[in-house]
This record gives structure tokens, C-alpha cells and sequence, in this order.
């Protein structure tokens, strides 16, 4: 029965959740491989996320002032984009690339460690894998993330002030003006890091529940790196809604 | 094993044990004591259970009936006693299993490192004997992607054996690898056992690679024990169901390829 299948998978993500936390021990071990994954999921994601922050931040100043224009509110740009990037924008978008960059190489990397004996090797040698392969992996995520959050609203912002001062002609002062007024340091730059580490922590558990419980085999993997792209799209869109409700009144 | 061997000279016992996958029953009526000291072949076809066997030595797969016993100790079910017991059983798996991010020396230091509070020149000294025993000292700083089969299965030999276990279980030692390699493992399983003073079970179908290592051989088929002696008296058997694997004969008292034949006439 579909609704049986789906509360047992619901209440096994929970269990593996549980284990992942109860894994987590600041051993020198943990340290190193929570390093070596921050550097593997996080600074090698910096690229796509300054060319989508980039671009994102050019396509939202074009829209609004386009819409603004028709009010003469045009210097009113950098309050939308700076709203528009804090609030919504840049964690939801970062956490998808993530999700596509990251997300999909833990799930694949765990399947494939299952397909090699890798975690049952763990397992026989008394290791932890959860702790061993699982919790840095988490970690990084959410460590990473956040930071990887204000380096898209960094490339966001810079792209649209080259944008509406250099090209649509807003003046300068004008432009940093109104995003200081518009944006608060407590209620969106801290709400949008919040939001950005549960999205990596949710995007994290997803790719690895699925990656290590993936089938043995080169086509489990597959299917288990596809089923951590999709699954942890759809949750992070889910719980954005559910956290914009609730933190922006 | 003669019936008179004291318990304590006994490293792992079997009684009556009942494997099951699933709803299926792979396993049962198993009964089998493994002397301290003895080099184990445990022999069948593909597909009879040996690996299960293996399983449950380790404690990943919990028996439907009956006890297994490692030194003595019932194969505990509790996560920590069992990771407890694992610390005194080295497990070579037939995929290697070593690590792919962490080079041969970084593989063979990782129970060092996670068990022992040992410091890390005492850590470096003791995987650089390890992997000089198995004689993989200059391969130290090579990742398992730039070894050969033989040289990863013996890294991975090194790793099993870096916590010197008392017992060493092998899976499958020889799957995959060219006669000489082959050769090399056996020599180095067969002189392990003996200078370290180790237990081995050795789970495989390779018989005559196995058999002049080995103090023991039991051969599983159609689910159960159906010989248990000594090298010479396995080559002197007539029962035609050992016969029929010995010679590796396709007809016979073991069915071959019965999901086939079963799907053929369902």
C-alpha cells in the first residue's frame, strides 16, 4: 500500500535523521573529513553560484525596473532586488544549485560506497559509517551553505548596481540608499542565513539517506543520485514556503 | 574437529543455526566448530549461502534459529557490543572495500587511528610492518584506483589484519585475481595464520587453490552441510552430491540455475 511504504520511508528518514546527529562527535577524525567535504561540496560550488547570482541579480533589476518605471519609482530598484534576493531568492536558489552541484555528487559518492563494499567495510571494521561517511557530509551542508547564500546575494547585488547605475543610469548613492533602508540586518539578512541552513541540512540528509541506502549496484546509484536531485528540490521549495510564513510577518 | 576438543580451543561455534533472506530460507541445520589456530575452507557453488554464513560470523545477518558464538561469546545483537566484537575479527571482503578517497597507507591506518589512542609515528610505523607483510611497503602512498587487483586485495588483507584479530574471516580471496596473484594470497594467508597465530575461515569456490592451505574444508550446497573433514578426506569422498562440485559437473544432485528452471516450468 502506497500510503503504508510511504510512512515507513517517512519514519526511516527520521531514524537515519536521529543516527546522523547521534553520529556527530567533534573528534579531530570528524574535523578533518567535515574540512576536506566543505572544500568538495562548498568552495568547489562557488563558480556556479557567482554565475546564477550574477545573472539572477541582472535579470531582477531588468523586470523591476521595468515594472517600476511605470510608476517612477525606478529608484526604487534596489530595494526590490535586495528584498527580492534576501527574503526569496537567493536561499531558495542556492540550496537548488546545491542541490544539483552537491547534492548529487553525496548521493552518488554514498551509492557508489555502498556498491563497493565501502560502507559494509566500515561496518565490519567497527567504524561508524554514519559517522565516518554521513555526518561531515551533513555538516559541510549546512556550513556551507549559508556562506554560499550571502556569496549569491554578494554577486546578486553587485551584478544589479553595475546593472541600474552603469546602464540604466540610477544614481549610485541613490541605489545604496534605498537598499540600506529597505533591507534589516535581523529580519533578512539573519531570517535568509536561517533559511539557508535548513535547506543545506534538508538538502544534505536527502542526498545521503538516499545515497546510502541505495541499491548495490551502478543503477542504483543512478537512481538514487536522480531520486536526491528531485526529492530535495521539492522539499526545499516546500519548506520555504512553510519558513517564509513563518518568519516573515 | 574431534569431539573431544575442549570449548576453549574452540573459536567459533555454529549450533543448529537457521539463516533466512527474506522469507527465504537459505541456511539451516547448520552445525560447525572452527579450531583456534585452523585454517577453515568453507567451499560451495555460487549462490549456496557461504557469504550468509560469512554474514552472520560477523553478526550483519541475526540467525532465524539457533547460536552462533565467536570465542566463546554469543554473536551479541546490541549495535555496541557487537561493533565491540568486530574489533577482534578481520574481514577481507571480496570487493576490497577500501576507501577510494584514502591512499593504501591512510586505508590500513583507519582502525588504527578510530580504536587505538596510539600516536601518529607509532600509527605510521605499524602500517608501514603491515603493509611490508603483505609486502606492499613501496605502494604506501598509491590510492586503491592505481593498484592492481592482487595489490588491493593484499592492502586490504593489511587492513583486515591491522588490529592483529584473533580470528580473520576472508570472502572470496581469489575472486578476480591471475594464477600468480592468486598464489601470492594463499601463501600469505596460509603464513599469516601461522606466524600470527590466527583462526582463518576462508569462504570460496575456488577448491583447489583452497584445499592445500587449509586444515579443514566444509562444503555447503542445496542449504546445508553436506561434508565436513579433512583436505585428504574431501578428495577421497564418493558422496556424488561433493563429487558432482569437486569436478564441477553441470548435472547432478546440485541444481543449477534453479530460478531458471523453476521460471521454465512455473
Amino acid at each position: 500500500m502506497p500510503f503504508v511504504a510511504a510512512t515507513r520511508s517517512l519514519g526511516r528518514a527520521g531514524l537515519f535523521s536521529l543516527s546522523v546527529l547521534r553520529a556527530s562527535k567533534p573528534t579531530a577524525d570528524f574535523f578533518a573529513e567535515l574540512l576536506r567535504e566543505i572544500y568538495k561540496i562548498g568552495a568547489r560550488s562557488l563558480p556556479i553560484i557567482a554565475v546564477g547570482g550574477a545573472f539572477v541579480g541582472l535579470s531582477v533589476t531588468l523586470l523591476g525596473y521595468r515594472a517600476l518605471e511605470t510608476y517612477g519609482a525606478s529608484n526604487q530598484i534596489s530595494a526590490l532586488v535586495g528584498l527580492g534576493l534576501y527574503r526569496e531568492l537567493a536561499p531558495v536558489l542556492t540550496a537548488l544549485l546545491f542541490v544539483g552541484r552537491a547534492g548529487s555528487s553525496i548521493a552518488a559518492e554514498l551509492g557508489l560506497m555502498r556498491a563497493t563494499d565501502q560502507i559494509t567495510a566500515l561496518g565490519l571494521m567497527a567504524i561508524d559509517p554514519v559517522a565516518k561517511a554521513v555526518a561531515p557530509r551533513f555538516w559541510a551542508a549546512v556550513v556551507c551553505v549559508p556562506l554560499l547564500t550571502a556569496f549569491f546575494c554578494s554577486l546578486g547585488i553587485s551584478a544589479s548596481y553595475f546593472e541600474a547605475v552603469h546602464v540604466i543610469g540610477i544614481d549610485a548613492g541613490t541605489f545604496w540608499q534605498v537598499l540600506r533602508d529597505a533591507v534589516d540586518y535581523r529580519h533578512d539578512f539573519v531570517v535568509a542565513f536561517q533559511k539557508a541552513a535548513v535547506f543545506g541540512g534538508t538538502a544534505s540528509l536527502v542526498a545521503c539517506y538516499v545515497g546510502y541506502h541505495a541499491e548495490p549496484t551502478i543503477e542504483g546509484t543512478s537512481v538514487a543520485t536522480t531520486r536526491a536531485v528531485v526529492n530535495a528540490s521539492l522539499l526545499v521549495l516546500m519548506f520555504n514556503f512553510v519558513l517564509s510564513a513563518l518568519l516573515f510577518r | 574437529m574431534s569431539p573431544a576438543t575442549p570449548p576453549q580451543d574452540i573459536a567459533v561455534r555454529l549450533t543448529d543455526v537457521r539463516l533466512d533472506r527474506g522469507t527465504r530460507t537459505v541456511l539451516s541445520g547448520i552445525d560447525l566448530a572452527v579450531p583456534r589456530g585452523s585454517i577453515t575452507a568453507v567451499l560451495g557453488p555460487s549462490g549456496s549461502g557461504k557469504s550468509t554464513l560469512l554474514a552472520a560470523l560477523t553478526g550483519e545477518l541475526v540467525p532465524a534459529a539457533g547460536t552462533v558464538e565467536v570465542f566463546g561469546q554469543p554473536v551479541p545483537r546490541r549495535q555496541r557490543a557487537l561493533l565491540e566484537l568486530r574489533k577482534g575479527i578481520g574481514v577481507l571482503l571480496q570487493g576490497n572495500g577500501l576507501l577510494t578517497d584514502l591512499t593504501a597507507a591512510e586505508n590500513v591506518a583507519l582502525p588504527l587511528r578510530t580504536h587505538t589512542t596510539l600516536p601518529r609515528p607509532v600509527i605510521e610505523r605499524l602500517v608501514a610492518m603491515k603493509l611490508h607483510a603483505v609486502g606492499l611497503r613501496t605502494a604506501a602512498e598509491l590510492y586503491p584506483r592505481e593498484l592492481s587487483g592482487g595489490m588491493a586485495r593484499r592492502v586490504a588483507l593489511a587492513r583486515a589484519l591491522a588490529l592483529d584479530p584473533p580470528l580473520m574471516v576472508y570472502d572470496e580471496p581469489l575472486t578476480g585475481l591471475d594464477p600468480i596473484a592468486s598464489g601470492v594470497i594463499m601463501s600469505l594467508i596460509s603464513r599469516l595464520n601461522d606466524s600470527l597465530g590466527l583462526t582463518s575461515i576462508i569462504v570460496t569456490h575456488h577448491v583447489h587453490e583452497t584445499l592445500p592451505v587449509a586444515d579443514r574444508a566444509i562444503v555447503i550446497a542445496n542449504g546445508r552441510i553436506v561434508f565436513s573433514g579433512t583436505p585428504a578426506e574431501l578428495e577421497a569422498t564418493t558422496d556424488p552430491l561433493v563429487l558432482q562440485f569437486l569436478r564441477g559437473e553441470p548435472d547432478g544432485p546440485i541444481a543449477f540455475d534453479t530460478a531458471e528452471r523453476s521460471r521454465e516450468t512455473a
